[in-house]
């Protein structure tokens, strides 16, 4: 007997498998990878499953080719993805890039650790998240999710395709390595009971596909390879007709729709879980891991009395400016605890402008942290 | 596409290219055209319906025939036109899936995807235009510059060894390896031809000038003088080449001014990635070995 696409049912799972699972619900039926710490378990969650349901595993020879592949797979109309850590995600900056520009809806995992380089492979870090924001280079959209428990594993990675085949962009799902190498109760529904979103497709007069025009929700529909439309793709800066036109009002057109692509419907992408935020004097703004400690230090710091409240981040990118702006007018303090040595504290500062101090809790990768020593940040912020 | 009033109006190929990308790119005396329209008329000849060709193709001159081409293209990053190509390939296998990249793009950056989807065996054809040199970024050196040439970047000459590229896609599994000159068109496309029907990683390298790019430094003096060289070269190639069939790929180093190899020096049958996969058994999680021998059974049966 195999197993079925969907597992419905309640789990004892580990995060990396519950991220494969996820995917897997969604719809991937590809998935390219190269073997990384802490991340490796999600391609042999894989290797195992897709052969089951009909899809695809193959494991490349680097994380370039991986990359590569499951944009490929996704021209070709599979849902795909793929998973890494730190050095491997760095390989996969480039094509990461070549995903956004054309437009190709695939997830990319990045179950984090130390770095930087080799760094700390075993050990728990949040120190490529503003790689996942400007990793590859010149400008372009990118929407990344940060999963705080294997639950959230499995519900994040359906989500990411989601967002992936609805506004035709690579989704990062950035993991790391305590969430992805704990096990816990993960609940998985009904196959019925998950929303899935499919990708716009062309449907219209083949030899008049222009593949980069795109419908008033500045997503073109897409055309897939085979279905004879003469489909043209370039990492090139192009036109409408996917045609190279390498000038300024080409990038001007292009770039703008892309990142507006994102920008237009960040609420509707944007998600973060608000606990105790109305009255609080001080505000904890995490996200992954880091999140779910904060959310009991903030407990804690309730039960002394003290007011203090959560925004924790489910979408990291795109931000939530609008949302921390108007907050920070509110509250005297924000404490943006990461396992980095500052990263998305920088963006909340941007944010808040000096409304209210922006205070950094830093975290050395490698460690844990504590609700405990949270909790004393905490009262600290409000003395 | 209506029928021309003359025969002057169309080319035979007009059909197969954007006549509105076109002028292209390439510099006069350019070999990329050839192969380009070669790969067309392979496609014809080995009747592969219009939607089911598709070309992944890389960075530089060569992986511009990309944007010409009037079928599903793909101009992917420089030195990933293979696995952006597995990938296509492996979420449709009904695709006539192919890569026509250069010398730089697939052996350089690109060469550990080109060893590694020979090895799968992925059911792909690739195309190397090698011009022995990066023509994009100006003539610099590269993975297949014979030694002792000058290039921009190699000014007292390359004393790097090149690449013998049948005997590196021979020994990394390519089912099917050959290669052709630019002079050599109809044989190109024929070969390209067999190649394109051909089951697995299939590699014809196809040698071509760069006038601009290696001839240039190869040759001191004038311009005029450039030119006369360059034609020598070509001369000496032409008298001496050797065409065999079933060639040693260990023989078929490129040095300059000496004998080119050409020819097909390998055409075998070996499963494919694709095979092997469909032979996966997640039921019964039976061996490779154990589900091929119920097959070959089946068969005899």
């Amino acid at each position: 007997m195999t197993r079925p696409k969907v597992l419905t049912g309640t789990h004892f799972m580990h995060g990396d498998f519950a991220v494969a699972e996820g995917g897997l619900a969604a719809g991937c039926k590809f998935f390219a990878g190269y073997p990384i710490t802490p991340a490796t378990e999600v391609a042999e969650r894989m290797a195992g499953r897709l052969p089951e349901i009909g899809g695809v595993y193959i494991q490349m020879e680097d994380e370039l080719g991986s990359m590569a592949a499951i944009l490929g797979a996704s021209c070709a109309g599979v849902k795909s993805m793929t998973s890494t850590s730190g050095p491997g995600f760095s390989l996969m900056q480039e094509n990461i890039g070549l995903g956004a520009v054309l437009e190709v809806p695939c997830v990319v995992v990045d179950v984090q650790r130390g770095g930087p380089s080799t760094g700390l492979p075993t050990s728990v870090s949040q120190q490529d998240m503003m790689q996942a924001k400007w990793g590859s280079h010149g400008d372009y959209p990118i929407v990344a999710y940060s999963p705080a428990s294997p639950q959230e594993c499995f519900d994040i990675a359906i989500k990411a395709f989601n967002t992936a085949e609805k506004y035709r962009t690579p989704v990062l799902v950035m993991s790391d390595e305590v969430v992805g190498h704990m096990t816990e109760r993960v609940t998985i529904p009904e196959e019925s009971a998950i929303k899935i979103v499919e990708r716009k497709l062309y449907d219209g007069d083949p030899d008049k596909y222009l593949p980069y025009r795109a419908d008033e929700d500045l997503i073109p529909p897409m055309a897939l390879a085979g279905d004879g439309c003469k489909v043209h793709m370039t990492g090139l800066i192009h036109d409408e007709g996917g045609r190279p036109l390498l000038n300024a009002e080409t990038e001007a057109k292009l770039v703008g729709r892309l990142l507006d692509k994102v920008v237009k419907h960040a609420e509707a992408i944007m998600e973060y879980e608000k606990i105790g935020t109305e009255d609080a004097d001080v505000i904890v703004v995490a996200y992954g891991i880091t999140g779910r400690i904060a959310n009991r230090a903030v407990e804690l710091a309730r039960k002394e009395g003290i007011k203090a409240g959560l925004v924790r981040l489910i979408t990291v990118w795109p931000f939530p400016v609008d949302y921390i702006r108007k907050l920070s007018e509110n509250v005297k303090t924000i404490l943006v605890p990461e396992i980095n040595f500052g990263q998305i504290v920088l963006e909340v500062e941007r944010v808040v402008g000096g409304r209210a101090t922006v205070e950094q809790v830093t975290y050395i990768p490698g460690t844990l942290p504590d609700p405990y020593s949270m909790l004393k940040r905490i009262r600290e912020a409000v003395k | 596409m209506s029928e021309p009033d003359s025969v002057f109006d169309a080319h035979p190929v007009d059909a197969h290219l954007r006549a509105d990308m076109l002028p292209h790119i390439w510099c006069p005396g350019c070999g990329i055209g050839i192969v380009l329209k070669a790969y067309i008329r392979a496609l014809d000849k080995a009747e592969i319906p219009l939607e089911k060709r598709i070309m992944v193709s890389g960075i530089g001159c060569s992986g511009r025939a990309c944007i010409y081409l009037n079928q599903d293209c793909y101009h992917s990053t420089h030195g990933r036109p293979i696995p952006f190509a597995t990938g296509i390939k492996l979420a449709n296998p009904d695709l006539t899936v192919s890569v026509i990249s250069g010398d730089g793009d697939l052996f350089a950056i690109g060469g550990n995807h080109f060893i590694h989807a020979a090895r799968r065996n992925m059911d792909l054809n690739v195309i190397c235009i090698n011009n022995f040199n990066y023509g994009m970024t100006g003539g610099q050196s590269g993975p297949t510059t014979p030694m002792d040439s000058k290039t921009i970047t190699t000014p007292y000459g390359n004393i790097e060894h090149p690449f013998n590229l049948p005997h590196l896609a021979t020994s990394s599994g390519a089912t099917y390896v050959a290669r052709w000159t630019t002079l050599d068109v109809r044989r190109l496309r024929d070969s390209m031809a067999e190649a394109l029907k051909k089951k697995g990683f299939t590699f014809i390298e196809v040698i071509s000038p760069c006038p601009t790019g290696y001839g240039r430094p190869n040759r001191r003096g004038e311009p005029i003088d450039e030119m006369k060289q360059y034609q020598e070269i070509w001369d000496l190639r032409e008298d001496n080449w050797i065409i065999q069939e079933g060639a040693d790929p260990t023989e078929a180093d490129i040095k300059l001014n000496e004998t080119i190899v050409v020819g097909v020096f390998a055409d075998i049958d070996r499963p494919t990635f694709a095979d092997l996969y469909s032979k996966l058994d997640p039921v019964k999680k039976r061996r490779l070995k154990e589900v091929v021998r119920e097959d070959e059974r089946r068969v005899r049966e």
